[in-house]
C-alpha cells in the first residue's frame, strides 16, 4: 500500500507542477463543477476546494448541482448550461453513472472534456478521465480490519449492512459494500450486485440514504429482526452515527462493532470517541483540486490525467483511520485523521 | 364564450360587472385595471415575469445568455417537466393534485424501453404500448378517486410509492441504454438546427401538445366541464355534468400525457433510468403554480403553465450562466412560487 501511495503522491506532484506551468496561459480557462447535490458536505467541500483552486490559478469557475442524488435530468441540464456558459472543461460527480453517458458524449462533441469525480461513469471510459476514491478498497480496508479485530469470533459474526438505497445498486454503495464483504471473508458472489450473497452471517440490508435519522431507523429495524447483530457496516459516517444511537438505546454499545467510510471531520471525531471502530477516509479536496488542475493542463497541452496502475481511474487515495491498529493493515490514528478530514 | 377563460364562470361574471362599472358607475384606479386585466388573462402575469427575467439575464450575461441557441436550449430543457405539467394542470384545474406524475412517467419510460430492448418488440408497437400503460396508471388513480371517494392527494401519495417500487422491480434498478433501443424511442431527442437555434423534436412536440390542450380546454365541452368541476363540483353535478366520468377521464388523459412525457424523457437523456424524476411532482406543481393556475381549482390554464415551466428553466439556466451558486437557483424558485401565489390571492379579490 505504501508504494501505491508514494507513486500517487508523485503523480499528484507531477500534475501540480505541470499545472503551475500552464497557469500562465490560464486566463481564458473556465472550469465547471457539477455535483450530485448542493447539500451534502462532501460536495460542499469539493466545491469550495475547486473554487479556491480556481481563484488561486486565476481562472473562471462555475458550479451546478442536481436536486437529489440520482437527478440525471438535472445534471444533463447542468452540462448543457455549462457548455452554454463557455466552459473549457467539466468536472462531474455522476448521479446516474450510465444514464448520463449520452449527455457526456454531447459535451465531448462540442470539444468540452468531462472528468468524472468521486463516482465512475458506466462504462468507465465514457468520461475523459476519472479522479476518484477506490471505493472497493475503502470497503476492503474496514472489512479486513473488522475481521482482524474480532479474531475467531468473526466466523460466527452477525453482520448488518446499512447501504444508501433499497436496491438501486448505486456504483459507490455497491463497491464499498462488496469490498467490505471481501475483506471480512464473505463471498460477494457477483461483486457488482448487493443481495445475491448466501453467507449465513449476513443479518440483513437496509437503506439509510446516507443520513443519520434514516440510519437509526434502519438499524432499529434490523435489530428488531435480529437482536444478535454484532458487526455493522455503514455506507458513511452519518449512517454510522444513526446506527450507534439505535445500538446505544438498546444498551448494546459495547457489544457491537461499527465500521464506516468517508473521513468527514464529525466521523473521525466519532472514531476518536469510540462510536465508530474504524473508517476509510477519502479525499474530496484532492479530487476537486486535481480536477481543476487537470482542466487547466488540458487547456494548455490537451493532456488529461492518466489512470492509476491496475485501475481504470486516477486514484485519489484511501486511508484507514482507527485508534486500534492491527498488524498487517496500515492505518493512521485519529489525530492524523482530524488534521486531514473534510467537511 | 370564445376563449379558454370563458369557461371560468367567476371570471365571466366579474368581467361582465367590470364592464358595467367602467361605463356607468365609477372609474377604476390604474391598479384595479391591472388587477382586472390579470384576472381576465391568467397567463399574462407569468408571461411578463418571463420577459423581465430574460431582460435581466441579458443585461447580466449579454454575450452568453441572449443567444438564440441558448434560448432554444431552455425550451429543450423544460420539455419533460413542461409536458408532465400539462397533465398536472388538468388535474389541478379540477381542484385535485397528482403526486404520482413522476412515478408514472418513469415507470412508463422503463416499460417502453424494456418492451423494446428486453422483449424485442419493435418501437412502433413499444411506444403506443407505453402510452396505453400510462393511461392505465392514470385510470387507476381516477378509479380510486371517484369510486372509493378518496382525496386525490392521498390516492396519488399512495400510487407514487406503488408505481416507483414496481418500476424498480421491473427494471431491476438497471438503466436501459439508448444504444440498444429502436431509433423511434430516441426520436424526441433528435435535434433540429434552424439558423442559430437548436430545438429537439421533443420540445416541438411539447409546444404542439400545449396548442392542442389550449384548444381542448377553451373550445370543447369537455374543457368547460373540467373548469366547472374545479370551480364548484356540486353546481357542476346539478347542471347535469357527469362529474365522476369527467374526473376519471381527466386522470386517464393526464396518464396519457405523462406517458408522452416519458417518451420525451427517453429522447432527452438518451437512456431510460429507473431513478429519474423523483421530484417531478414538486417540479410540475411549481410550474403550474408559477403559471397562475389556482390550487383551489377552476382558474388558470395550460398557457400559463408553459410560461411557468419556462420561468423555472430560465432561472436555472440564467443563474448558472451568470455564475451563481446552485443554492440560489433553489432560492429563486422558492421566491417565484410565493410571489405567484400572493399575486393569485390578490387577483382573486377582484370585484369583491
Amino acid at each position: 500500500m505504501t508504494t501505491t501511495r508514494l507513486s500517487l503522491l508523485a503523480a499528484t506532484t507531477a500534475l501540480t507542477i505541470g499545472a503551475m506551468g500552464a497557469a500562465a496561459q490560464a486566463q481564458d480557462v473556465k472550469v465547471g463543477l457539477i455535483t450530485k447535490t448542493e447539500t451534502n458536505p462532501f460536495f460542499v467541500t469539493m466545491r469550495n476546494a475547486a473554487q479556491a483552486k480556481a481563484d488561486e490559478m486565476g481562472i473562471d469557475f462555475d458550479s451546478c448541482a442536481g436536486a437529489f442524488d440520482t437527478d440525471n435530468e438535472g445534471q444533463a441540464t447542468c452540462i448543457e448550461n455549462m457548455i452554454a456558459a463557455g466552459a473549457t472543461g467539466i468536472l462531474l460527480t455522476p448521479g446516474v453513472p450510465d444514464a448520463i453517458v449520452p449527455t457526456i458524449e454531447r459535451a465531448q462533441q462540442e470539444g468540452v472534456p468531462v472528468i468524472a469525480l468521486d463516482t465512475q461513469t458506466n462504462p468507465s471510459d465514457a468520461a475523459d478521465a476519472t479522479l476518484a476514491t477506490d471505493n472497493f478498497q475503502a470497503g476492503l480496508f474496514i472489512g479486513e480490519w473488522a475481521k482482524a479485530v474480532m479474531g475467531d469470533a468473526a466466523d460466527d459474526a452477525v453482520v448488518a449492512f446499512l447501504d444508501v438505497s433499497d436496491g438501486l445498486q448505486i456504483t459507490t454503495e455497491v463497491q464499498r459494500n462488496q469490498g467490505f464483504m471481501t475483506g471480512f471473508g464473505i463471498d460477494p458472489v457477483d461483486n457488482k450486485f448487493i443481495g445475491d450473497e448466501n453467507d449465513a452471517r449476513i443479518a440483513g440490508f437496509a437503506a439509510t440514504e446516507g443520513a443519520q435519522d434514516k440510519g437509526r431507523t434502519a438499524m432499529e429495524n434490523l435489530m428488531a429482526a435480529n437482536p444478535d447483530i454484532n458487526v455493522v457496516y455503514t455506507i458513511n459516517e452519518p449512517a454510522a452515527a444513526g446506527a450507534y444511537e439505535a445500538i446505544q438505546a438498546a444498551g448494546l454499545a459495547d457489544d457491537v462493532l461499527i465500521v464506516s467510510v468517508d473521513g468527514g471531520c464529525p466521523g473521525v471525531q466519532n472514531v476518536a470517541d469510540g462510536v465508530i471502530g474504524a473508517t476509510s477516509m477519502q479525499f474530496p479536496l484532492r479530487m476537486a483540486q486535481q480536477g481543476v488542475e487537470a482542466i487547466v493542463e488540458f487547456a494548455a497541452s490537451g493532456k488529461l490525467p492518466a489512470a492509476s496502475d491496475g485501475l481504470d481511474f486516477t486514484n485519489t487515495g484511501v486511508v484507514l483511520i482507527t485508534d486500534k491498529p492491527v498488524d498487517g493493515i496500515e492505518s493512521k490514528d485519529t489525530a492524523w485523521g482530524l488534521a486531514n478530514c473534510w467537511g | 364564450m370564445s376563449s379558454e377563460n370563458a369557461a371560468n364562470f367567476e371570471a365571466v361574471a366579474s368581467a361582465v360587472t367590470g364592464e358595467i362599472g367602467e361605463d356607468e358607475w365609477y372609474r377604476p384606479s390604474p391598479l384595479e385595471r391591472i388587477q382586472r386585466t390579470l384576472h381576465k388573462y391568467p397567463a399574462l402575469g407569468p408571461f411578463l415575469v418571463l420577459v423581465v427575467m430574460v431582460v435581466v439575464f441579458s443585461l447580466v450575461a449579454p454575450d452568453r445568455f441572449l443567444r438564440p441557441f441558448n434560448l432554444s436550449l431552455i425550451i429543450a430543457q423544460v420539455t419533460v417537466i413542461g409536458t408532465l405539467a400539462i397533465g398536472q394542470t388538468l388535474v389541478i384545474l379540477t381542484a385535485g393534485i397528482d403526486l404520482s406524475v413522476g412515478a408514472i412517467a418513469v415507470f412508463v419510460s422503463i416499460v417502453m424501453a424494456n418492451v423494446n430492448v428486453a422483449l424485442g418488440i419493435p418501437g412502433f408497437l413499444a411506444v403506443p404500448m407505453g402510452f396505453a400503460f400510462g393511461t392505465a396508471c392514470g385510470l387507476l388513480n381516477g378509479m380510486l378517486i371517484t369510486r372509493l371517494r378518496m382525496p386525490p392527494f392521498i390516492v396519488t401519495l399512495g400510487t407514487l410509492s406503488i408505481f416507483f417500487a414496481l418500476n424498480l422491480w421491473v427494471s431491476g434498478s438497471a438503466t436501459v441504454r439508448g444504444t440498444n433501443m429502436d431509433p423511434l424511442l430516441l426520436w424526441p431527442g433528435q435535434p433540429i438546427t434552424l439558423f442559430d437555434t437548436r430545438f429537439t423534436l421533443g420540445s416541438l412536440g411539447m409546444l404542439l401538445m400545449y396548442g392542442i390542450m389550449i384548444y381542448v380546454l377553451g373550445y370543447t365541452a369537455w374543457g368547460r366541464y373540467v373548469f366547472a368541476i374545479g370551480d364548484d363540483p356540486d353546481a357542476a353535478r346539478l347542471s347535469g355534468i357527469r362529474t365522476d366520468r369527467v374526473l376519471l377521464s381527466v386522470y386517464a388523459v393526464a396518464g396519457l400525457i405523462y406517458a408522452i412525457g416519458a417518451w420525451f424523457l427517453i429522447g432527452r437523456v438518451g437512456a431510460a433510468s429507473p431513478q429519474s424524476l423523483q421530484i417531478a411532482n414538486l417540479e410540475s406543481i411549481t410550474a403550474v403554480v408559477i403559471g397562475g393556475t389556482s390550487l383551489f381549482g377552476g382558474r388558470g390554464g395550460v398557457l400559463g403553465t408553459l410560461f411557468g415551466a419556462m420561468i423555472v428553466g430560465t432561472a436555472v439556466n440564467g443563474l448558472t450562466i451568470a455564475g451563481f451558486d446552485p443554492l440560489w437557483q433553489r432560492f429563486a424558485i422558492g421566491v417565484l412560487v410565493i410571489v405567484a401565489v400572493a399575486l393569485d390571492q390578490w387577483i382573486r379579490r377582484v370585484g369583491k
